[in-house]
């Protein structure tokens, strides 16, 4: 029975050890924030943080995850005040919505490793992550006024 | 004034501006379905249920506690009218927007589409369909509450006046959750006066998203996220082949797994349920079928080309004609006589299709997030005998739409509800991203012929038309909308209705038949029709030896909306003028869904490889409600636009679709992603659509900048696969 810490909380899963992270979460853990897209890591909406590191939670085994921090969507502040977020908000990023979980979470990850990305970097962390609204130039330009907002002073 | 006056007059606006404007509901009101009065119509019980306060509508509430909220009749599947319907609303109520608590309406007559008997949401005609009345809507809680407040003070109501959710004299001010109560035990007024437009505070300005917080802390609930007690997870396995059945199931390694719960064959295939999604995939994946194959299972894309090749040949059904295209062609004038080809498309909407249905002995609920959700209650109520009042649909989130998510047969929606008939509990439904890409009711195929001439002058002035296309509307809740011995309106839409003044046009369809199931993709005929006039228009420039721009504008003489618009986009990207080294223009322009709107596309070829740097983009919508949204849905048109356009195709082999995930059915990403600059023309034209208009430019203009760059004309899409 696999035993994983997600968002800072303690859960004991009984599941069977090769069942994706993905399906752990929302299926048994009731975290709905995490998306399913393609299950094949070819879209990017099931992106989660293992240990602070973007992950595709479709091809995630929950044993590989096991004894590791995980963090999804619902582990950013519930009154979107991480800058990523905030960025998101204010730059009107989001139409359907449905791919955004893992956009942010792909961004949290970006910014958390390269605190004033260029464009390549952006592409080259973001590429993986579909949308099919086609938010990408607001993405590319809410990640830039997140990493002012994770800059300036509190 | 009463709900019932409200949509009476909606209905009279919409056709109004439907008859102006163009598109699949703009063929629209067509008369067959019209029903006056019955938008309006509040069934019993719905204001009951609304709790304390002043709901004289279908529409709003204002609560004791001070809470506004306002029920959309519409579905939210990123277009933006969250916001647009809310801010209509917040008006004419005076309460600021962003403090409306917005619920997705229940399905009721009285949410009716002002043009048509039932609840949709499609056509672009979201806020176009919901502005008067929810003017009205606001308008009349707003004046009930000013009656109660002058009552209490002994004034004049028109003393008084109100701003955000509040209604001020000269010396007191209540706020309306003070007056909400009592103004509920008013009477409606007959009649209201709606603001002077020169007094609106939100309407007309930008507005952020309103569901934006739930987007990024994954609150937004969509269909796929609905938990229910006791809810059984499934999978179906379904044919390969367009219209095959199951002739035997062996499912005894799919019992043997754990979490499995049953096997159960429905109409759609075999059903596993389990206890968990993966444990329902797993099942179904280790399901050994014996699948029966309907007639046409060979059939292919090529088998589809010829046969769609052999009807061009034929006289089809006339959609337009005028003066005499034929003689004219006849007579040796300089002509082209081309062919353009476009393929299947699905809509990969990122939240695959599901739903969740939960039957009891004499009732039905339904989560799901759907486009359709009259007819998908008739739907479910036929199939379980019930009366539709038994059947509730409860509206998500949707996680895209794009025409998808209104299926004229309720498919995604009926398995769900067979299944929990079968198995007594509630009952979710995921399909696999191969399921929802193998699944059919994509965009038609279509091949269009064009005979075309120029005079001496280089100017078009005869121009033969024919498409052989499949149709969308036979056999939808929509067939009325097609005229008696006419072809689908929407196959010729675009074609028939051109804006460019050619004196000689004769348009015509042939209604091609094939096993795989079509349906409105956003932009629906448009989306071939923008590609292949626009790119016949080029050719023509350039067997007269004009410039692509200037013969459209010499053909747009007497239409000042349209010159603007293209002017415009023209102006901004720098026509004429040189460009950055390697990179070349294409232009286009459609008028479709009642908005006028010109692309430039900025694009390099390297090695043959398309690279579109810069798309400028010109809209004409007429009044737009919510700008910000506008500019957002031109943004998020040309990147569906070029996914298709770069990308996009299902083919057909062995009687089904070669593409299964995104691997083989690649969507543009964000390292391909062009900027995209938007310009909004101002007009006094009426409220057109912004959903869809975006979309049938993209590809012309690509083609277009193509060409430029290469020589190479496009009359294939997607631009990869052109020969």
């Amino acid at each position: 029975m696999p035993s994983l810490e997600i968002n800072g909380a303690r859960h004991e899963l009984d599941a069977d050890p090769q069942m994706p992270l993905l399906w752990a979460l929302r299926d048994l853990a009731g975290l709905t924030g995490t998306k399913y897209g393609c299950g094949k890591a070819l879209c990017g909406a099931c992106t989660v943080h293992l240990d602070g590191s973007p992950v595709r939670a479709c091809v995630t085994p929950l044993a590989a995850a096991a004894g590791r921090r995980v963090t999804t969507i619902e582990g950013l502040p519930a009154d979107g005040s991480h800058p990523v977020q905030r960025a998101w908000v204010e730059l009107d990023v989001v139409q359907c919505g449905y791919c955004q979980s893992g956009q942010v979470m792909s961004a949290v990850a970006l910014l958390a490793s390269i605190p004033a990305p260029t464009d390549a970097d952006i592409d080259a962390a973001m590429r993986g992550n579909l949308c099919r609204c086609g938010t990408y130039q607001r993405i590319r330009a809410a990640i830039k006024r997140a990493a002012e907002l994770l800059e300036a002073p509190r | 004034m009463s709900a019932r006056s409200a949509g009476r007059d909606g209905a009279h606006t919409s056709r109004r501006m439907f008859i102006a404007g163009s598109g699949v509901v703009a063929t629209g009101l067509l008369v067959p379905w019209y029903f006056a009065g019955r938008g309006g119509r509040v069934a019993g019980g719905l204001l009951a249920d609304r709790g304390p306060g002043l709901s004289p509508n279908a529409f709003v509430r204002v609560a004791p506690d001070d809470s506004v909220t306002v029920w959309l009749a519409n579905s939210e599947m990123g277009q933006g009218i969250f916001t647009s319907l809310t801010q209509i609303l917040g008006e004419e109520l005076d309460v600021d927007p962003r403090r409306i608590r917005v619920e997705f309406a229940p399905v009721d007559a009285a949410f009716n589409h002002p043009a048509m008997p039932m609840q949709f949401t499609g056509g672009s005609t979201s806020t176009s369909s919901g502005y008067e009345r929810l003017r009205k809507a606001g308008a009349t809680a707003r004046a009930m509450l000013l009656a109660v407040a002058a009552r209490r003070w002994g004034v004049a109501a028109d003393s008084l006046e109100t701003a955000d959710g509040q209604v001020m004299g000269a010396r007191r001010r209540a706020k309306y959750g003070e007056l909400a109560q009592e103004a509920g035990a008013l009477a409606p007024p007959s009649e209201v006066r709606l603001k002077d437009p020169a007094d609106f505070r939100y309407i007309g300005r930008p507005l952020r998203r309103l569901d934006s917080l739930p987007k990024v802390t994954g609150r937004a609930q969509f269909g796929i996220d609905v938990i229910r007690a006791d809810m059984a997870h499934a999978a179906i396995a379904r044919a390969p082949t367009f219209g095959g059945g199951v002739r035997a199931v062996d499912d005894r390694a799919t019992r043997a797994i754990p979490g499995v719960l049953g096997v159960q064959r429905i109409a759609a295939g075999v059903a596993v349920l389990a206890t968990n999604t993966w444990a329902a995939q797993r099942g179904r994946d280790a399901l050994v079928i014996d699948w029966a194959p309907a007639s046409g299972s060979d059939l292919s894309s090529n088998d589809l080309r010829e046969r769609y090749q052999a009807l061009l040949r034929e006289p089809g059904a006339i959609a337009k004609s005028a003066g005499d295209a034929p003689a004219v062609l006849a007579g040796g004038m300089r002509a082209i006589d081309v062919e353009y080809e476009l393929p299947y498309l699905a809509h990969a909407c990122m939240e695959p299709l599901n739903c969740v249905a939960h039957v009891t002995g004499d009732a039905c609920e339904i989560w799901t997030g759907t486009q359709m959700q009259t007819t998908d209650r008739a739907a479910a109520a036929r199939l379980l005998g019930m009366a539709p009042e038994k059947v509730q649909v409860h509206t998500t989130f949707l996680g895209g739409g794009f025409g998808r998510r209104g299926n004229p047969r309720a498919d995604f929606v009926l398995e769900a509800v067979e299944l929990s008939k079968a198995a007594g509990r509630p009952v979710k439904v995921t399909w696999s991203r191969e399921d929802d890409m193998r699944g059919g009711w994509y965009r038609p195929c279509g091949l269009s012929r064009v005979r075309a001439a120029i005079d001496s002058d280089g100017l078009p002035v005869a121009w033969h038309h024919v498409i052989a296309s499949q149709s969308v509307l036979r056999g939808s809740p929509f067939e009325g909308l097609i005229g008696d011995g006419k072809p689908d309106p929407t196959v010729a839409e675009g074609a028939a209705d051109m804006p460019w003044a050619i004196p000689n046009l004769r348009v015509e369809v042939h209604e091609a038949s094939s096993p795989v199931p079509v349906q409105w993709w956003r932009s629906v005929g448009h989306s071939h029709t923008g590609f292949v006039v626009n790119g016949v228009l080029d050719e023509l420039a350039q067997l007269g030896g004009r410039d692509p721009l200037q013969l459209r504008q010499a053909l747009l003489a007497g239409k000042p909306r349209h010159l603007a618009v293209l002017n415009a986009a023209a102006r901004r990207a720098h026509w004429g003028q040189p460009q950055a080294p390697g990179h070349h223009l294409g232009i286009a322009l459609q008028e479709s869904f009642g908005s006028i709107v010109a692309q430039v596309a900025e694009v390099s070829v390297e090695g043959g490889a398309v690279r579109v740097h810069r798309m400028t983009c010109a809209i004409d919508c007429g009044f737009a409600v919510n700008p910000a949204g506008v500019i957002a849905q031109m943004e998020s048109a040309v990147v569906f636009g070029l996914s298709a356009a770069l990308h996009g195709e299902i083919g057909i082999e062995r009687g089904g679709a070669v593409q299964s995930n995104f691997d083989d059915y690649p969507l543009l990403r964000i390292d391909e992603m062009p900027f995209v600059d938007t310009i909004l023309v101002a007009s006094d034209g009426p409220m057109g659509g912004a959903g869809e208009p975006g979309v049938p430019p993209v590809a012309p203009a690509v083609a277009s900048a193509v060409f430029a760059a290469t020589g190479r004309r496009i009359r294939r899409l997607p631009i990869s696969s052109a020969p």
